[in-house]
C-alpha cells in the first residue's frame, strides 16, 4: 500500500481502538449475562461486577429446564420455525420462479407484490382476516399470514433470473413440463440460496413475539418469546415458569433465572449464526441489485 | 433409417412451452395462453392466493374505517359513517400526541442511527487487515439477529433499579439511582440507543458492498495528485455511497410512521405511555384491547397513506437531484 504520513497513522490507530470499543459494547452484555446465569446466590448478591463466575452453579438452568411451560413453549417455537420455514420456502420459491417466466399477468402481479411493500392494510383489517379464516388461537396464525415476505420474493426472483436460460431450454427439449423444470432443474441448482432464505425466515419465526400475543389466547400455545418477556421484562420468572417451585428447596435467584432464560432462548440463533453469516452478505447484495 | 415426421402445431410443440422462445402465431387467444401456462399457473397459485387473502382483502377491510363496525353485526350490517373517525383523529389530543411521538422517534432514528451506519462502514473500510475486519464485522452484525424481547430484556436487566448501571451509579460514583425505565423523558433516548446497538452494524452491509465496488485506481490517482486520506474519503468514497444513501433514505422515509412496533410495545409501561405510545401501539390498544375497530382502522389507514405519500415524494425528490430513485 501507500506510505502514510504520521497524522494518518494516528488516525488509523484511533480508528482501530474505537472499533474495538464498539465490538466490546456489543459483546459485553452477553458476557455479563453468561457469567451471572452460572453464578451462585452469594456471588450475585455480593458483587456488582461479575465478568466470570467465581464458582459454577447450574441451578438456574435445571430450574428452567424442569419447567413444563418453558419446554412446551420451546416446542411450540421449534414447530412454528420448522413448519413455518417450510411453508415460506414452498410459497416463495414457486411464486418467484413463475414470475421469472413470462407468465400471464406477470407485470400486474409484480406490481401488486411491490405495492404491498409500500402500503399495507394495517393491523386491524389483517387481524379480522386472520380471525375470519379461522386461524385465531391456532399455531397456523403465526405461519400462514406471513407465508411470503414480499422482499424475499423479489430477491428470490432476481436469483432465479440469474440461472442460465439454456438449462430450461434443454429441459424443454427433453420434454419436461414447467413443474418438472422447477423441481428437477431449478431447485437443485438453488440449494445454497434456498438454505440462505430458509435461515432468514427461520430466524424471523424464532424471534417473532407479537403475533403470538395478538393471535394466541391460550397460554399453552405461547411461543418462547412470549414466555421470555414474562420472565425477564415483566419480571415474574416463577409465575411464567409454571410455579413448580415447590419441588425445589430453595429457588435460584431470579436474576440468574432471567439471564439463563435469555441465553437458552438465544442459543439456537448463536448456533446458526456462522451459517447465516456465510450467506447474508450475498443475500442482501442480491437484493440491492435493482431489477 | 426412417424418420417419422409428425406435423406439429407450434403451440403444442415442446419449444412453445418455453415462454422465453417467442413463436409467432396469429391467434394467440387468452385461452391458449392459459393452456400454455397451465403448469406455471399451478405453481404460482398458492402465492397469488396468499397475496389476495392476507394482503389485498385486508386492504378492502380498510372500508371499516368508514363504517361503525361491530363484530356482532358483521361487516355488511354495520352502518356507513363517512369520515367520522378521521375527524376524531384530529380532535383527539391523545392521537396528536401519539403522532408526534411517532414522528419524533423516527426522525431521531434518521438523524442518529442512520449516519452511524455510514460512519461505521467507513471506519470498517479503513481496516487493512482482512481477518480483523471480518472478525469485527461478525460481531457488529450479531445483534441484528436477536429478538426484540431479548434486546429489551437485556436493557431491563442493565437499567432497572437493582441493575448493573444503577449499581455502578450508587456504589462507585455515589450518585442517586436513575429510574431509566419509568422516566418518561428517557424513553426516546433509550429506544434510539437500542436501535443503534441492534441495527447500526447490520446497516453497514449495503454501504460496505458499495465501497468494495470502488475501483482502487481512483485512490491511486488521488494519491498521485497528493490527496490525503480525508480528501480521498470526501471526493471518492462518499460520492460512491451517494446512491445507496439516497435509496435507503427513501425507504426509511416511507416508514417514518412506523417506529418499530415490537420494540416500543415491549418498552412501554404505565409510566412512560405519554412519551412512548406510537401509532402502531395505539392502534393495538384501541383496536384489539378496547375493540374500537373502526377508529383503530382509521388511524392505521391514516398512517399507511402518509407513508405512501412520503415514499412517492422522496422518490420524486431523488429523481430531481439526478438519482435513480426506487422505481
Amino acid at each position: 500500500m501507500f506510505k502514510s504520513s504520521g497524522g494518518e497513522r494516528v488516525m488509523e490507530i484511533i480508528n482501530n481502538i474505537v472499533l474495538l470499543l464498539i465490538a466490546v459494547t456489543m459483546l459485553f452484555p452477553f458476557l455479563y449475562i453468561f457469567s451471572v446465569s452460572f453464578s451462585s446466590v452469594s456471588d450475585v448478591l455480593n458483587s456488582d461486577f461479575l465478568l466470570w463466575p467465581k464458582e459454577w452453579v447450574t441451578d438456574a438452568y435445571s430450574y428452567i429446564l424442569g419447567s413444563d411451560q418453558f419446554i412446551r413453549s420451546l416446542g411450540v417455537t421449534v414447530y412454528i420455525t420448522v413448519v413455518g420455514t417450510f411453508v415460506n420456502l414452498v410459497f416463495t420459491s414457486t411464486m418467484a420462479y413463475s414470475l421469472t417466466r413470462n407468465i400471464i399477468g406477470q407485470r400486474l402481479i409484480l406490481f401488486l407484490v411491490l405495492f404491498t411493500i409500500l402500503f399495507s392494510a394495517g393491523m386491524i383489517p389483517t387481524y379480522i382476516i386472520v380471525k375470519e379464516t379461522g386461524l385465531l388461537n391456532s399455531l397456523w396464525a403465526l405461519i400462514i399470514p406471513v407465508a411470503i415476505s414480499p422482499f424475499n420474493l423479489i430477491i428470490m426472483t432476481q436469483f432465479f433470473k440469474g440461472i442460465p436460460e439454456e438449462l430450461t431450454e434443454a429441459a424443454i427439449i427433453d420434454g419436461a413440463n414447467d413443474i418438472q423444470i422447477f423441481t428437477k432443474v431449478i431447485l437443485p441448482l438453488s440449494k445454497p440460496a434456498l438454505a440462505a432464505f430458509g435461515l432468514f425466515y427461520a430466524v424471523g419465526h424464532w424471534n417473532s413475539y407479537f403475533s403470538g400475543v395478538l393471535y394466541l389466547n391460550d397460554p399453552s400455545k405461547w411461543p418462547i418469546q412470549v414466555i421470555l418477556r414474562q420472565i425477564v421484562i415483566v419480571n415474574e420468572p416463577n409465575a411464567a415458569l409454571g410455579g413448580h417451585a415447590a419441588m425445589l428447596e430453595a429457588l435460584p435467584p431470579p436474576e440468574t433465572v432471567q439471564m439463563a432464560a435469555i441465553l437458552l432462548a438465544t442459543l439456537p440463533i448463536l448456533i446458526v449464526y456462522p451459517f447465516l453469516q456465510k450467506h447474508f452478505a450475498k443475500g442482501v447484495m442480491l437484493g440491492s441489485v435493482k431489477g | 433409417m426412417k424418420l417419422k415426421v409428425k406435423k406439429i402445431d407450434p403451440l403444442d410443440s415442446p419449444l412453445a412451452v418455453s415462454n422465453n422462445i417467442p413463436i409467432k402465431r396469429k391467434k394467440n387467444s387468452l385461452k391458449s395462453k392459459l393452456w400454455r401456462d397451465r403448469y406455471l399457473l399451478l405453481l404460482i397459485f398458492p402465492g397469488v392466493l396468499y397475496f389476495l387473502i392476507y394482503r389485498y382483502i385486508p386492504m378492502a377491510g380498510i372500508l371499516l374505517a368508514f363504517k361503525d363496525y361491530s363484530p356482532f353485526r358483521g361487516f355488511a350490517e354495520s352502518p356507513w359513517v363517512g369520515l367520522k373517525y378521521f375527524k376524531l383523529i384530529f380532535e383527539d389530543a391523545e392521537v396528536i400526541q401519539v403522532i408526534w411521538n411517532t414522528l419524533q422517534i423516527s426522525m431521531l432514528q434518521i438523524f442518529f442511527a442512520f449516519p452511524i451506519s455510514i460512519v461505521l462502514a467507513l471506519m470498517l473500510n479503513e481496516i487493512r487487515n482482512q481477518v480483523y475486519k471480518r472478525f469485527l464485522q461478525s460481531i457488529v452484525y450479531l445483534p441484528h439477529f436477536l429478538s426484540w424481547v431479548v434486546v429489551v430484556g437485556i436493557t431491563v436487566i442493565f437499567l432497572r433499579s437493582e441493575g448493573l448501571i444503577n449499581g455502578v451509579l450508587v456504589n462507585f460514583l455515589d450518585l442517586n439511582p436513575i429510574p431509566f425505565l419509568t422516566d418518561p423523558t428517557l424513553f426516546k433516548p433509550i429506544v434510539i440507543l437500542q436501535v443503534i446497538w441492534k441495527e447500526s452494524g447490520w446497516g453497514t452491509i449495503l454501504f460496505l458492498a458499495a465501497l468494495s465496488g470502488i475501483s482502487p485506481h481512483l485512490y491511486e490517482a488521488a494519491v498521485i495528485d497528493g490527496a490525503s486520506r480525508l480528501r480521498q474519503m470526501w471526493h471518492i468514497t462518499l460520492p460512491a455511497l451517494k446512491s445507496t444513501i439516497v435509496i435507503l433514505l427513501i425507504l426509511r422515509l416511507g416508514n417514518v410512521m412506523d417506529s418499530g412496533f415490537e420494540q416500543i410495545f415491549l418498552m412501554l409501561n404505565p409510566f412512560n405511555m405519554e412519551t412512548g405510545n406510537v401509532l402502531d401501539t395505539y392502534v393495538y390498544f384501541k383496536g384489539i384491547q378496547q375493540a374500537n375497530f373502526s377508529f383503530a382502522t382509521a388511524v392505521g389507514l391514516f398512517k399507511g397513506i402518509i407513508g405512501l405519500i412520503l415514499v412517492v415524494l422522496a422518490n420524486r425528490l431523488a429523481k430531481k437531484f439526478g438519482e435513480d430513485g426506487l422505481y
